[in-house]
């Protein structure tokens, strides 16, 4: 079972390679494509199964020996990371091949693509905290791709601000690494937790704040998220909604890791203060904004806001809302570009002033957008109730009155912004349109499709909150029990 | 750690953050290359005693290869970084004849239409929206 584990970085880069060389054959390009990201969706949810069952996956590549080997474990958080990314992938990757213009049509994006692909399993699946810097980089070498694919003056301009701030934070975290090496003579994720909590406080400090500001820049966290509402709306509709969906999450994912294995309980109200400033001023960010795009892009900064609270709040009910937060927000973030991917297709812009009347164009397109959004805004009897519920909670056992208020009062603001895109892009009377007065799918099927597919994942969340609940439960009393030793050897 | 090695850590550090606060893309990407290095010589530093031995035979106290070799990878992923960048700053250059970071547009023109609204606010009630994008919209 655990020989399956690299098969999540080698199929994605193998499949880059190959489909390089069939950049001129678009057709033979995008099957390879789908069929790898296919295949690591299957492979994820075999990993996910046998890991809940019967505890977590261990792999030192080569058979070195611990210290020297790359080291792959899958743990619960990881299997059902794995599982949510590459669910995402393959249906951003469906979405891509209904969507005309140039740059859907680059020969570059499907290798980057693939890339892209291999960086994120193997991030979720680094072993030792060096592997997880060098995840990072193969993830944003392809983000960089991506994000510049059309390279004309706005993505260039955007692109620029976005891979100057990811050089510098991979510089940051190179430095925390080698420090941390040099601390405790050791990266493995499974050895560190012992080792730190040997280290003089001072110097732990120091190690843990350089980490949480590497990390911080790529889940874009308080002060510093400004570069994402700046980069992020000018990409490609299919880059942004795996951008949105994905990359800020796997910054979460490695603060976690941080937060619970590596330095449970440090710097705790540092982190609540940038919770909470992180929803207020992201959600205020996004009602300042005129753009579908841009709106939609504060709104990743202010939900990110919700997982660093329950990170910060600690123990196993609040760490559980984070795990929840993230299995609801990944398909619903990713829904809600995928829907303004549509818009942009059919009306050209995401300006609120440009577009309007789309619900009355087509009812069951204003409803795509309707059902992410209420649950975004945690509106029940959606996905976004629950695990902002199970954050109240936690806050209200740990009698964390203050972060609870700013919370509530954050998805308020959360709601204000959707529905300033409701009556912006839904509302009104359609604007004139080259092809009358028709409905909005019917010109994109496989868009409008896999659009729907994603909504419906959201749901699915919702309506499996139950058990979904209780796996997020174990995966925390894993991460908060476990925090000396992360998986022992199988 | 030696002295030396300090010192010339921290110009390198300070000279590469210099780069990096200006406006052009290509001394930007002088700067990122600056503080890579300090980065790589900080980890060097922090890993082995000066004047112990690279890993050579099995004889006296030798250097820990370990962060070396992370300081190899490093220095690899920055070479492709900073010819990416490169490549992004020419870019920059063959599109608008420079190759200076800009602003956010969109950031900028909001604020100058909530200033514009402001200066009017009495004679102008009724909302005039914000003006059209600039011509970079597609």
């Amino acid at each position: 079972m655990r020989s399956l584990l690299p098969l999540f970085v080698v199929l994605p880069l193998v499949a880059a390679a190959v489909s390089v060389a069939l950049a001129r054959v678009p057709k033979a390009q995008r099957t390879v494509a789908v069929v790898t990201i296919g295949a690591t969706v299957a492979l994820a949810v075999v990993v996910l199964v046998s890991v809940d069952r019967d505890g977590p996956l261990r792999m030192n590549l080569g058979g070195w020996p611990g210290r020297i080997a790359i080291t792959m474990v899958a743990d619960r958080l990881a299997a059902v990371m794995l599982v949510l990314g590459a669910v995402m992938l393959l249906v951003v990757l469906f979405y891509a091949l209904g969507q005309s213009g140039e740059g859907a049509r680059s020969p570059w994006y499907v290798p980057a693509y693939l890339v892209l692909a291999a960086g994120i399993s193997a991030a979720f699946l680094a072993g030792d905290l060096f592997n997880l810097f060098v995840a990072f980089e193969i993830l944003l070498a392809a983000s960089y791709v991506l994000i510049t694919l059309e390279g004309d003056d706005d993505q260039i301009r955007a692109g620029t601000t976005y891979i100057v701030i990811n050089v510098i934070e991979s510089l940051l975290l190179f430095l925390a690494v080698g420090l941390v090496f040099a601390a405790t003579g050791t990266l493995s994720m499974a050895e560190l937790p012992g080792r730190l909590a040997e280290l003089p406080v001072g110097i732990a400090v120091g190690l843990n704040v350089l980490l949480l500001i590497a990390f911080g820049l790529k889940a874009a966290i308080f002060p510093l998220f400004s570069w994402l509402p700046d980069s992020y709306p000018t990409a490609l509709s299919p880059v942004t909604a795996v951008f949105a969906g994905l990359l800020t999450k796997i910054g979460v994912y490695a603060l976690i890791r941080t937060e619970t294995q590596l330095f449970p309980g440090g710097q705790r109200t540092l982190l609540l203060v940038i919770a909470g400033l992180t929803m207020v001023i992201g959600g205020l960010g996004a009602i300042a904004q005129v753009d579908m795009k841009r709106i939609l892009s504060f709104h990743i900064v202010s939900q990110i806001g919700y997982m660093v609270a329950g990170l910060a709040l600690g123990g196993v009910a609040a760490i559980a809302a984070t795990v929840f937060f993230i299995i609801h927000q990944i398909p619903t973030k990713t829904a809600l570009f995928l829907v303004e991917g549509v818009v942009e297709q059919d009306t050209g812009t995401s300006a609120l002033d440009r577009v309007g009347g789309l619900a009355r164009r087509s009812g069951v397109f204003g409803l795509l957008f309707l059902l992410p959004a209420l649950s975004l805004a945690g509106i029940p009897p959606f996905s976004g109730f629950v695990a902002k519920l199970g954050l109240i909670e936690a806050g209200f056992g740990l009698a964390e009155w203050v972060i609870v208020g700013v919370a509530v009062a954050a998805s308020l603001l959360t709601l204000l912004s959707m529905v300033k895109i409701w009556t912006g892009v839904f509302w009104g009377d359609p604007q004139p349109h080259p092809r009358g007065r028709v409905g909005v799918i019917r010109h994109h099927r496989l868009m409008g499709a896999v659009t729907a597919a994603t909504v419906a994942l959201g749901l699915a969340v919702a309506v499996a909150a139950g058990p979904i609940w209780r796996f997020c439960e174990r995966t925390a009393t894993d991460l908060v029990a476990s925090a000396p030793e992360r998986g022992g050897d199988r | 750690m030696s002295v030396v090695l300090a010192v010339l850590i921290g110009v390198l550090a300070a000279a590469g953050t210099a780069l990096l606060l200006q406006r052009s893309l290509t001394r930007i990407v002088l700067g990122v290359g600056l503080l890579a290095n300090a980065a790589n010589l900080l980890v060097l530093a922090a890993s082995a005693r000066p004047a112990d031995a690279p890993i050579v035979g099995n004889d006296g106290r030798l250097g820990d290869p370990v962060p070396q070799a992370l300081i190899l990878t490093a220095i690899v992923i920055g070479f492709a970084l900073v010819s990416f960048l490169l490549a992004v700053a020419y870019r920059a250059w063959t599109i608008s004849g420079n190759d200076q970071v800009e602003d956010d547009i969109e950031d900028r023109r909001l604020a100058a239409a909530l200033r514009a609204r402001a200066a009017r606010q009495g004679d102008a009630p009724a909302d005039p929206g914000p003006p059209a994008r600039p011509e970079a919209d597609r």
